[in-house]
């Protein structure tokens, strides 16, 4: 865990998000459903960080709170567990240096000595206000390792002296283009590409197939529409192919004496609410479960508003076993009374 | 070994246009509409065909996974969201597909939306790849002008995406770390049942699945699920994006056959290993989470899923991190052991407290001042943080642990041995301790 703590002192006492990020701050807000605003948290975050120098101040989290309707806390929580929240001020042009493993085999621990020889300590900030860094985890580009990572691009492919050379431009105020510093296309070989060369895949003959390979047989291409509407008010173009299913799927069921009937909960997946649910149903046996067909697993899966459930816990294979008299793992538990879902109500 | 025209990244490099007039010369948007008309069934079943195993690291069953979603769409919609948090230290795959290949991603993402009845898709990208950020946020602009997506769009079935970013949290790459990160709240994993497919983004039914797995789906689909099969070895099929860094002559992502041995992949590709084969130490094959492999055991093997788990390793995310002899082991893991220490969010007491005590203990190995019985006590920590916590992280800052104590306890025992050797007749507080 990083433990990192706000800069009350440096924040001043209020913020406020430059006028040109108002339309940003809506493109944003515009992605999450309308009660869901509390999403945006980190985009906004990351917004105020821009209009702030580069670090996040705590009255900009207040900002970012108000904004979002959030318990002040809420954001507190969120600007420090994230890393690249910085909550103190940087320099102009602040360096993450990649130091995990990938990088660190090829040379990070030199580019670290770099920084510290031409700005000093992590976070501290170059008198001239125009270089500051810190060392992080991956930044993912380890085929281009060494890395860093100035303000908000990528330079790969570094050594010493050409890390140096740019923090010399970037100290005297000249720009310098991301990317590569070796001679390679991205992350290609250096040198030079080993695939790709065939100049047929750029030319558009791609799109000669015609047809989709392995398309139904006898199907139509364009399923039925379903029976139901579905209910929300949508304008679908193609409705789900698989029916809701039919009343004639519901599992066979049988009545039984008291006392005859299986304990369902030694199933792993049936508590005593689901127990219930299956027995109102009819079902009181292993040798019942043990016989669904995949019709009937639908049906109980939609009876039941679990879908997916019983093939993911496979209750068949698992009721095949207890209804020859064997045992399963789950149930040895549940007979040595270890599972406490699976007791009985008014039990204790 | 894979030719040009059974690639699916055609513009991995970004040596062509990444934008949509492009990509849809490379293939990309062509019978799209003909896919969607099939329906889930249908789609769903193509995917489990090809065998296509997540490429996220764990390898689970992409198709599977898809159909884990509820039959009929109740009063909750249906989520797809993206897994872009790419931070397994030594994994670079999934942003070159969205530097450079943002279409296929896009349009992977309509298909697979389709297949699990979501209307909606997010992206979730690691706050870093901001070039990746502006690069998509491009591609999405383009594909909705063109109609492709949004309402009403010529392919027949309403679908909106939007783009979403973190801020430098490795854990968020967990997808229910993910999810919480994407509602706004710390990226803390959730407790599973229940699981994503029944309550994930906003309590509603959601698929995290990773950018490679989906952005390969649209290419299946065309070229056949059988196309995609006939790659790699059985149960470990079709193309993978492999990232080469450390010690070979010219590191480089490349997208190659799955199962390739990991000699003709460094061969191919990489101009070999840096001081030729026999300077090769060790390999850690799927991002820093696996264990790592000695050099005479993965020379020859497969990279694919089943042989690396034999080698009690992992395919991972084909993160292939390369050590010649001249790297100090112990360094190199207590830095990933420092890399889990820096990113454990905190919830789990045995990861929070395990992860920095590893580190601690590593450390001081990297020195020799340490105990010999210290590496039996270090393995015991690793075991007592491996399996007990919510999320997987603390296996994987357990694993490489464990690896390296696995294969290379002599090199720790010399080292502590070198150390104390001039040490225990001098110092009286090294007598002392024991």
């Amino acid at each position: 865990m990083a433990l990192r703590r706000f800069d009350l002192e440096s924040g001043g006492d209020s913020f406020a998000f430059k006028p040109e990020t108002e339309p940003t701050i809506e493109f944003w807000l515009g992605k999450y459903p309308e009660d869901k605003k509390r999403s945006a948290v980190i985009p906004m975050l990351w917004l105020a960080q821009k209009d702030n120098d580069g670090w996040l101040s705590e009255p900009a989290m207040r900002e970012v709170a108000d904004r979002l309707e959030m318990p002040y806390i809420r954001v507190y929580e969120v600007a420090t567990f994230y890393t690249m929240f910085r909550l103190q001020p940087v320099g102009k042009n602040h360096i993450q240096l990649c130091g995990t493993t990938p990088c660190m085999l090829r040379g990070a621990n030199d580019l670290k000595e770099v920084c510290q020889k031409v700005i000093g300590k992590p976070m501290s900030v170059t008198d001239d206000g125009r270089l500051s860094w810190e060392e992080v985890e991956c930044l993912g580009a380890c085929a281009n390792a060494p890395m860093v990572q100035i303000n908000d691009y990528y330079y790969e492919d570094l050594t010493s002296e050409s890390f140096t050379e740019i923090l010399n431009k970037l100290q005297n105020g000249a720009e310098v283009k991301p990317g590569p510093f070796v001679d390679r296309l991205n992350s290609a070989p250096e040198g030079g590409a080993t695939s790709l060369l065939e100049g047929d895949l750029y030319d558009g003959s791609r799109n000669a197939i015609a047809e989709l390979p392995n398309l139904p047989k006898d199907a139509p291409a364009e399923p039925e529409p379903a029976p139901a509407p579905p209910p929300e008010k949508k304008t679908t173009l193609i409705k789900d192919s698989k029916p809701a299913p039919k009343a004639e799927d519901k599992p066979e069921t049988v009545e039984v004496a008291d006392g005859e009937e299986d304990d369902l909960k030694r199933i792993k997946g049936i508590g005593p609410v689901n127990e219930r649910a299956l027995n109102e149903l009819g079902i009181f046996k292993f040798s019942q479960i043990a016989a669904w067909t995949s019709a009937n697993v639908d049906w109980v899966e939609d009876f039941m508003s679990f879908p997916g459930r019983i093939e993911r816990e496979d209750w068949i294979a698992q009721a095949a076993k207890l209804a020859e008299g064997e045992e399963t793992e789950f149930s040895k538990r549940v007979d040595a009374g270890e599972v406490e879902s699976s007791k009985d109500e008014g039990d204790e | 070994m894979l030719q040009d025209k059974d690639r699916i990244f055609t513009n991995l490099y970004g040596a062509h246009d990444p934008g949509l007039e492009g990509a849809k010369k490379r293939g990309a948007w062509h019978l799209t509409r003909e896919m969607l008309a099939q329906g889930p069934d249908w789609l769903c079943d193509q995917v489990k065909q090809s065998g296509l195993r997540g490429r996220g690291g764990a390898g689970f069953p992409t198709g599977l996974k898809w159909t884990f979603m509820p039959k009929s769409v109740g009063d909750r919609p249906h989520y797809l969201v993206v897994n872009a948090d790419e931070s397994e230290p030594g994994t670079c795959k999934d942003r070159e597909i969205m530097r450079h290949d943002p279409h296929l991603l896009i349009e992977g993402c309509m298909v697979a939306s389709r297949a699990m009845r979501a209307h909606k898709c997010y992206v979730y990208l690691r706050g870093e790849y901001i070039a990746e950020r502006e690069a998509l946020e491009k591609a999405v602009k383009e594909a909705y002008e063109a109609k492709l997506i949004g309402k009403d769009n010529v392919n027949g079935w309403d679908f909106d995406l939007y783009v979403h970013h973190g801020a430098g949290a490795y854990i968020c790459g967990e997808e229910t770390a993910l999810l919480e990160s994407l509602e706004g709240k710390k990226g803390q994993p959730r407790l599973k049942p229940p699981f994503p497919a029944n309550a994930g983004l906003y309590g509603c039914p959601t698929t995290v699945n990773n950018v490679e797995s989906i952005a390969v789906v649209p290419t299946i689909l065309r070229r056949g699920a059988q196309w995609f099969a006939g790659f790699g070895r059985p149960n470990n099929t079709g193309t993978k994006l492999f990232c080469i860094s450390g010690h070979v002559n010219k590191p480089c992502n490349v997208e190659e056959e799955m199962s390739i041995t990991f000699r003709d992949l460094i061969e191919t590709h990489c101009g070999g290993i840096r001081g030729g084969w026999d300077n090769l130490k060790a390999v850690i094959p799927g991002g820093s989470s696996v264990p790592m492999v000695p050099a005479e055991q993965i020379m020859d093997a497969h990279m694919d899923f089943d042989t690396l788990r034999d080698l009690q390793s992992g395919l991972g995310t084909a993160a292939v991190i390369v050590m010649d002899k001249s790297t100090d082991l112990i360094h190199a893991i207590a830095r990933i052991a420092y890399f889990y220490k820096h990113e454990s969010c905190g919830q789990c007491t045995p990861c929070r407290e395990g992860t920095g005590w590893m580190w601690r203990v590593l450390e001081q190995m990297v020195i020799g001042d340490a105990h010999h019985d210290d590496i039996e006590k270090l393995l015991d920590v690793s075991k007592q943080v491996e399996g007990h916590t919510i999320c997987a992280l603390g296996d994987a800052a357990a694993w490489p642990v464990q690896g390296l104590i696995r294969h290379f306890r002599h090199e720790i025992e010399d080292r502590i041995t070198q150390y104390r050797a001039p040490r225990a007749l001098v110092q009286g507080h090294t007598v002392a301790a024991e």
